[in-house]
């Protein structure tokens, strides 16, 4: 379902700041897996996700999304193939217009935007009855404005968005870290609800360790713009929190890992 | 307070008022375009600047080369929705931020305006031409030839165009464009052509405000346009002020637009005849606008903080 094959990316190129955030990156995955993605600050999690996404073209490698070469395409032509949840409940939703708007805008992604009506009067129902499915008391609400919702109901509304046509690639990135414990456990509830229902294949960023174990069925491990470690199946399963931290030890070299991530479990 | 002005003052303003509300909604028509950028697409154009002479001009020079006014009107329509473009391209396609862009269009526009009327000002005879507005279409004529009649019948049609338009799938891609580029370009917008579109929609309006003004006033004039962004965010935001706790529906809310910029221009009159040098007017809009702006950043920062018991906000 995703191929990725020797991405490299560096910022800044030339200037004091430059970074490689991507080194020779290569991962698959097959369609319905879900993958979670740990490593430390700077490892080059959410760069990924940006690079598959097309937020900027990389430097080499190639990205093919369902067969599909997308490493040249612009952001908004690959928007037809991925669903994406940020870490920042504000960058998923257009505040200022309504619930239902925002979602006939999800429904119409990878479609041609005509001039028919942006929104029809038969999508109303579906839309009451998927949003009356996050159990937020939403589906009365078709026509306030996002802008009015809390964070966990925006991030919430973006997932249902994310998925609301089925994507062939789902895209997290860190989307409960900017939650409150609650409510992120919510969230990621309603992530595990979404991806079995629809067997969707996808790729989510955390900081929880625990979370990245007790979720989908592979795991990597990235540090300095790589893949440093990949389990799947019984392997992944068999992990312990400990087993990472050790992990992480080794490849930074003795220091440990760091205080996000320990404050995390 | 009567008594301190004799009647044939207060006669002289009364006399003026209704030129005042059909020069408002003219420029009423030119301020639903700054509200397009400024409001839906969260861009401050200068390009308005320059698009209401281009409009201005094109109307005139066609009339005068003998065209019909519906042709000339449309041929301002459409250099409006060039000058558009060309911000948009400059904005997107050259990666010029969107302030500069519009201030480039503008200048760019002034040489392309004088080369359009080969000079700075083109006078057109009302008598001579079939004009559909003109100042002395206000009094003394049939209805349907009333200048304010016509006008906001124009205002009208536009704004349920403009209703209709921002309800589509693409008006809503616009709108969410404008609203959070990153959310859009994520659900297959594609907010580069977004930015062009609204730029030219809302030149468009702006060049076709000019054509109507120029037929007002008789004439186009290559300074016509100068200050018009100030204008039009003052008629956006008297009308937000007056009309905002009320309005939300999309289409009223450009209503309220239209009905800020007679405001506006009744203002003006009523400053103008109180005898104000008007040398002073274009300082007098800057700093009501400048004032206008800061009141929502002023709210926040200074209002929004727990107030003791009993205050508001």
């Amino acid at each position: 379902m995703l191929e990725i094959k020797g991405i490299s990316k560096t910022f800044n190129v030339g200037t004091v700041n430059e970074k490689q955030a991507l080194n020779n990156l290569s991962l698959t995955l097959e369609d319905g897996d879900f993958c979670t993605v740990i490593g430390g600050n700077g490892a080059g999690k959410s760069t990924m996700l940006n690079a598959i996404a097309g937020v900027w073209p990389v430097d080499e490698g190639q990205i093919i999304i369902d067969g599909t070469d997308v490493t040249k395409l612009p952001e908004y032509k690959r928007a037809a193939f991925l669903g994406r949840v940020f870490q920042d409940p504000m960058n998923g939703t257009a505040a200022a217009m309504g619930i239902e708007e925002n979602l006939a805008l999800a429904l119409r992604r990878g479609g041609r935007r005509t001039l028919k009506p942006g929104i029809r009067n038969e999508e109303r129902k579906l839309y009451r009855e998927m949003l009356s499915k996050l159990g937020l008391g939403l589906e009365t609400r078709l026509t306030s404005k996002v802008g009015l919702l809390s964070g966990g109901q925006r991030q919430a509304l973006t997932l249902l968005m994310a998925t609301l046509e089925r994507p062939k690639l789902l895209l997290l990135d860190e989307h409960t870290a900017a939650l409150d414990p609650k409510t992120a456990r919510k969230v990621l509830e309603l992530t595990q609800e979404f991806v079995d229902e629809q067997k969707l294949t996808a790729l989510m960023v955390t900081h929880n360790m625990k979370d990245a174990i007790a979720m989908g069925n592979r795991l990597i491990m990235m540090h300095e713009g790589r893949i440093i470690y990949n389990v799947a199946g019984e392997e992944k399963k068999k992990l312990k929190v400990s087993d990472l931290l050790q992990k992480f030890g080794e490849v930074s070299g003795g220091e440990f890992a760091n205080d996000r991530m320990m404050l995390a479990n | 307070m009567l008594n301190m002005f004799t009647i044939g003052e207060l006669t002289k303003l009364f006399n003026a008022l209704p030129g005042a509300v059909a020069q408002g909604l003219i420029w009423g028509i030119m301020a639903i375009g700054v509200y397009i950028t400024y409001r839906v697409l969260d861009i401050a154009d200068l390009t308005v600047d320059g698009s209401l002479g281009t409009g201005g001009a094109v109307c005139i020079m066609l009339m005068l080369s003998g065209h019909s006014v519906q042709v000339a009107m449309l041929g301002a329509l459409l250099a409006g929705m060039l000058a558009g473009m060309v911000t948009g391209i400059l904005h997107t396609f050259m990666g010029i931020p969107a302030i500069l862009s519009g201030i480039l269009t503008q200048l760019g526009l002034y040489s392309v305006n004088l080369k359009i009327m080969g000079k700075a000002n083109q006078a057109i005879n009302v008598d001579k031409f079939d004009l559909l507005v003109s100042l002395r279409f206000i009094r003394n004529v049939p209805v349907y030839k009333n200048t304010i009649l016509i006008v906001a019948v124009i205002v009208i049609i536009l704004i349920v165009l403009l209703y209709w338009f921002f309800g589509t799938e693409l008006g809503c891609s616009l709108r969410a464009t404008g609203c959070n580029d990153r959310m859009a370009r994520a659900q297959g917008i594609n907010t580069d052509f977004c930015r062009v579109l609204g730029l030219m929609i809302s030149n468009g309006l702006v060049a076709f405000s000019g054509a109507l003004l120029s037929q007002y006033q008789g004439f186009a004039d290559i300074n016509m346009g100068r200050g018009a962004i100030v204008i039009g965010l003052a008629a956006v935001i008297i009308g937000e002020a007056l009309f905002g706790k009320i309005f939300h529906n999309f289409a009223l809310l450009l209503l309220s637009v239209g009905l800020g910029s007679i405001v506006y221009y009744l203002v003006y009159q009523v400053v103008i005849w109180r005898g104000i040098d008007t040398d002073l007017l274009k300082i007098l809009s800057a700093v009501v606008v400048a004032v206008f702006l800061a009141i929502p950043y002023w709210k926040s920062k200074y209002f929004t903080k727990p107030v003791k018991k009993g205050g508001n906000n």
